[in-house]
């Protein structure tokens, strides 16, 4: 090893980011070259001065609690910032929107609907799928395979798409019972990601694909087509679990 | 999940490290009141995404967030800044840090040092933070700051650069009679 080859490995070399063999090698060059040796000498000086307690900013009490009194507070975790350049109308404008929204809120809060019970129903189904390792009763990435295997066992026919060419692949699917009631669980995969697909015939009229709630960091999307209602959940990020959804219901918006 | 338990939950797991975003916001802002609204307004919208939170790193987490409350702050409140983008030539510093003696951390006044850090362009500044005060990897700072590893390694190297350069000139300043 020359200097130059060196001298960019001395930085991830201090920092502990430096794979073995190369760490060998610089060391022995280090060992050897002086003008090296006093550029990682420099350089953990460096880290040291940097790392000293007096540089760090701890948070000022006034801070502390000023978060807390915020986050404690019934209307609190509105952000101050959504309005810069508020006049006194928006300003009373925001205050009555904010007091209605709390409003609603509030009774949302106090009774929680139908809806949000099937959706704590739907996450808790999609966890219960991940952990016992048994997300799949038909292991297959071929939709005429698993559209079949629900035959016989439901009393509908679910709908199975396959999403490889959006890089959704389908893996399979399971009975599941959910709203009181035998569903079909379509389940498929997304990079590391498991995608529950829940679906059963409901009389809704139809609907887009909608964001309906983050519990836990698990996402869940609402549709209803051609009298199926269909709730896919997933801890895939919002943007690619809607594409999903997009993709699902024949793409576009 | 209710909303008393999900705000217990958030004390729990994410207000320990208050102190951690507001250092960075005070890095980053220049300053203390600045920093007490980026960092408050941070912690709230930390806990408006808590659904979002997968649980992992609960500082890294939110110092994500501190740091994109701080460039939307920014580019409410000050005009464009030092982002000026540093190339190679703000290099030919190179092998300044080379002739210079090794810098004792005890000659370093506080002060000095905190002055070089502040100098610093911004990019620079939060590389230098995020490593050398918060100990994250070059993975855990390029998922935060959503560059390539490779710049942040070029970006903490140069910015290393640049602190040596200015400590080293403070250092021979103070030197002189």
């Amino acid at each position: 090893m020359n200097c130059q080859q060196a001298k960019p490995l001395i930085d991830p070399y201090a920092d502990g980011e430096l794979e073995a063999a190369a760490t060998l090698e610089l060391e022995r060059h280090i060992h050897d070259c002086p003008a090296c040796a006093r550029a990682w000498r420099n350089l953990q000086s460096l880290k040291k001065t940097l790392k000293q307690d007096s540089l760090y900013f701890n948070a000022p009490m006034d801070l502390r609690r000023k978060v807390k009194a915020e986050l404690h507070s019934p209307l609190g975790t509105k952000s101050r910032w959504s309005l810069p350049n508020w006049n006194w109308l928006t300003g009373v404008t925001t205050g009555l929107a904010t007091a209605c929204l709390a409003l609603l809120l509030t009774l949302m809060l106090l009774r929680p609907s139908a809806q949000q019970q099937l959706t704590d129903e739907i996450v808790s189904s999609h966890i219960r799928s991940l952990m016992a390792n048994h997300a799949l009763d038909v292991v297959s990435t071929d939709q005429h395979t698993v559209k079949p295997y629900f035959n016989g066992k439901l009393d509908f026919s679910p709908p199975v798409k396959d999403l490889a060419a959006q890089d959704f692949p389908l893996i399979g699917g399971r009975l599941d019972y959910l709203d009181g009631r035998s569903v079909a669980a379509v389940v498929f995969q997304h990079r590391k990601h498991i995608i529950n697909l829940f679906v059963w015939p409901a009389k809704e009229a139809d609907s887009q694909p909608a964001m309906l709630a983050s519990r836990q960091g698990y996402h869940v999307i609402h549709w209803s087509e051609a009298g199926m209602t269909f709730w896919a959940v997933s801890d895939l990020n919002e943007k690619e679990l809607m594409e999903f959804a997009r993709d699902l219901t024949g793409g576009g918006n | 999940m209710d909303d008393r338990e999900r705000l217990k939950l958030f004390e729990q797991a994410v207000l320990p490290h208050l102190d951690a975003a507001y250092n960075l916001a005070r890095w980053l802002a220049g300053n203390d009141h600045d920093a007490q609204d980026v960092a408050q307004e941070a912690s709230l919208r930390a806990f408006r995404f808590f659904g979002n939170f997968r649980g992992e790193n609960a500082r890294a987490w939110l110092l994500t967030i501190v740091r994109n409350t701080f460039y939307t702050w920014l580019r409410k409140n000050r005009p464009p800044e030092n982002t000026v983008e540093i190339d190679d030539e703000t290099l030919a510093i190179e092998d300044a840090s080379a002739n210079t003696e090794a810098l004792n951390p005890q000659f370093a006044d506080a002060d000095v040092v905190r002055r070089a850090i502040a100098e610093l362009p911004v990019e620079f500044r939060e590389v230098v933070i995020l490593r050398e005060m918060e100990g994250f990897s070059y993975k855990e700072i390029a998922d935060l700051a959503d560059v390539p590893i490779g710049t942040v390694m070029s970006r903490l190297a140069r910015a290393r650069k640049l602190l040596q350069k200015q400590l080293a000139a403070e250092f021979n300043r103070g030197a002189q009679p």
